[in-house]
């Protein structure tokens, strides 16, 4: 079976001069929630806007469900990863929500019923049905967060790549995150450093680090791993243990 | 659509004229709007016909005289202009209560005046009876450039966050002892503004990144397709027509 995601020999330097990828290599099998663990600074952006294709010009290639990363098919790439940015009023840019949702299929060519049934199941999965007609800026940050992943999910991605889920969110929107994430049936890329949560979402895990993948493993076995943690400068969150966590992480 | 929260130049109701899709209503108001200013100025009854058109157009879609009247007030500084022009205008002049007054700038002030106020009141009317996001339909149905359209809608979805953004940059300030007051601290206030425009740049170049991850590539797709009947168009449509027939016996008569 192809691999949702395959990356080999990814590098890349920005015009500057600044190198962010010294070659990336990894696999994502179809249906893994996968978390990509770094410090600040270590090119997780960089990697993620790789993956449909804003950044290309490195060396190295980007796979997605088989289909290279490139200028020929690259409609087809962005419809099959879809990217959850960071900041969702980045994201939600049209006047409505409902509109929102249908801008990734309707720029795609749906129409009609088909385009208003594909937005309906996108707000259903993420339990925002009931704010259609409402403008993102009246909704509270938690649900804007919601309704970005929606929007991705409305082009029914191959994989779904999720800048910081977690970041600005209070503990209980932030555990309805997790259960909608968990709920889908979609591959999962998820670049984090609340490693919590990565521990909570993730069976396996990744490092990026000064633009190569330092590890690879599952994701409590990272976490565990004192040195390998700290040579990476990523910390647990004070008396957070995570051997106390059962291994497999968070209900299934 | 909407519910709960709309501009409050809207006034929610489901008035017929409400019901008008947009763009009819755009036509129909640009239209009156054509005719009333290529009216002679000297007809005055004509001007008082069409206040009375409005005013049927205002009773079919229920929004009250006080409403309407309040929204005017956006017109006083153009006002304040026309007052003006009787004193300053050049050429013959006349006798009222003691003053001198020039006949041409009296005419031109009435001009303005009369114009000027039924443009507002007809603007005035659609923006309450239509809302922001229909309008913004109504225009792309229009077939304004697309780029304008983007523009405006634009602005509707970021306009409250640069405000906000605004006032947090405010508030900072306030927070570390800053009070503008005079033309001292112009400068602060000067790099409060471009630090503003920056980050509203960059933020544009997110959505952007945002959108063209979607799919976008320079169009933006329609998601929702407005469409008029013959019959909608014909009620829109009949108050410009009504307006036609006073402006033609203006310039008769």
């Amino acid at each position: 079976m192809t691999a949702s995601l395959e990356v080999s020999g990814l590098a890349f330097a920005y015009p500057d001069g600044h190198q962010a990828l010294f070659g990336v290599d990894f696999r994502v099998e179809r249906g893994e929630r996968v978390a990509l663990l770094g410090p600040n600074g270590a090119g997780k952006t960089t990697l993620v806007l790789h993956l449909n294709g804003i950044l290309t010009g490195g060396t190295g290639s980007v796979r997605v469900a088989g289909l290279p990363v490139g200028k020929k098919n690259m409609a087809e790439i962005r419809r099959r990863v879809g990217i959850v940015f960071q900041d969702p009023d980045d994201q939600l840019f049209m006047p409505t929500v409902r509109e929102d949702v249908a801008f990734g299929p309707a720029a795609a060519g749906l129409t009609g019923a088909e385009l208003q049934a594909r937005v309906q199941r996108a707000l259903d999965q993420v339990g925002m049905a009931d704010f259609q007609d409402r403008p993102p800026h009246h909704l509270s940050f938690g649900q804007r967060r919601r309704v970005a992943v929606a929007t991705v999910l409305a082009m029914e991605p191959e994989i779904l790549v999720l800048d910081e889920p977690s970041s600005n969110l209070d503990p209980a929107s932030r555990r309805e995150l997790a259960d909608i994430l968990r709920s889908l049936d979609v591959t999962v890329l998820m670049v984090t450093h609340d490693l919590p949560y990565a521990l909570e979402l993730c069976p396996r895990s990744l490092i990026l680090s000064d633009g190569v993948i330092a590890a690879d493993g599952p994701t409590g076995d990272l976490l565990g791993d004192d040195a390998l943690m700290r040579a990476h400068r990523l910390e647990l969150p004070f008396g957070f243990d995570p051997r106390s966590v059962p291994a497999g992480s968070g209900p299934a | 659509m909407g519910a709960g929260h709309a501009h409050k130049l809207y006034r929610a109701g489901s008035s017929p004229v409400h019901a008008l899709p947009p763009h009819t209503k755009l036509a129909a108001g640009f239209a009156f709007v054509v005719v009333v200013v290529s009216t002679p100025r000297e007809a005055m009854w004509a001007f008082g016909a069409y206040a009375v058109l409005l005013g049927a157009v205002a009773a079919v879609a229920r929004v009250p005289a006080g409403f309407l009247l309040k929204r005017l007030l956006i017109e006083v500084p153009f006002v304040a202009f026309a007052v003006l022009l009787p004193f300053v205008a050049e050429g013959e002049r006349t006798e009222v209560l003691g003053m001198s007054l020039s006949v041409s700038g009296l005419w031109g002030a009435w001009n303005v005046l009369a114009k000027g106020t039924l443009g507002v009141a007809a603007s005035v009317l659609l923006a309450s009876t239509t809302e922001l996001r229909e309008l913004l339909l109504g225009l792309q149905r229009l077939k304004l450039p697309p780029l304008l359209v983007q523009i405006a809608s634009f602005m509707i979805r970021y306009g409250d966050l640069i405000t906000d953004e605004m006032r947090r940059m405010r508030i900072a300030r306030e927070s570390r002892g800053f009070e503008a007051r005079g033309i001292r601290h112009w400068g602060v206030l000067a790099k409060s503004a471009g630090a503003l425009f920056i980050r509203s740049y960059e933020r544009g170049e997110r959505v952007h990144l945002a959108m063209v991850s979607r799919g976008y590539a320079g169009v933006m797709p329609v998601i929702d397709e407005v469409t008029a009947s013959r019959a909608q168009w014909s009620y829109a449509l009949a108050l410009p027509c009504a307006a036609l027939v006073v402006c033609l016996l203006g310039w008769v008569l």
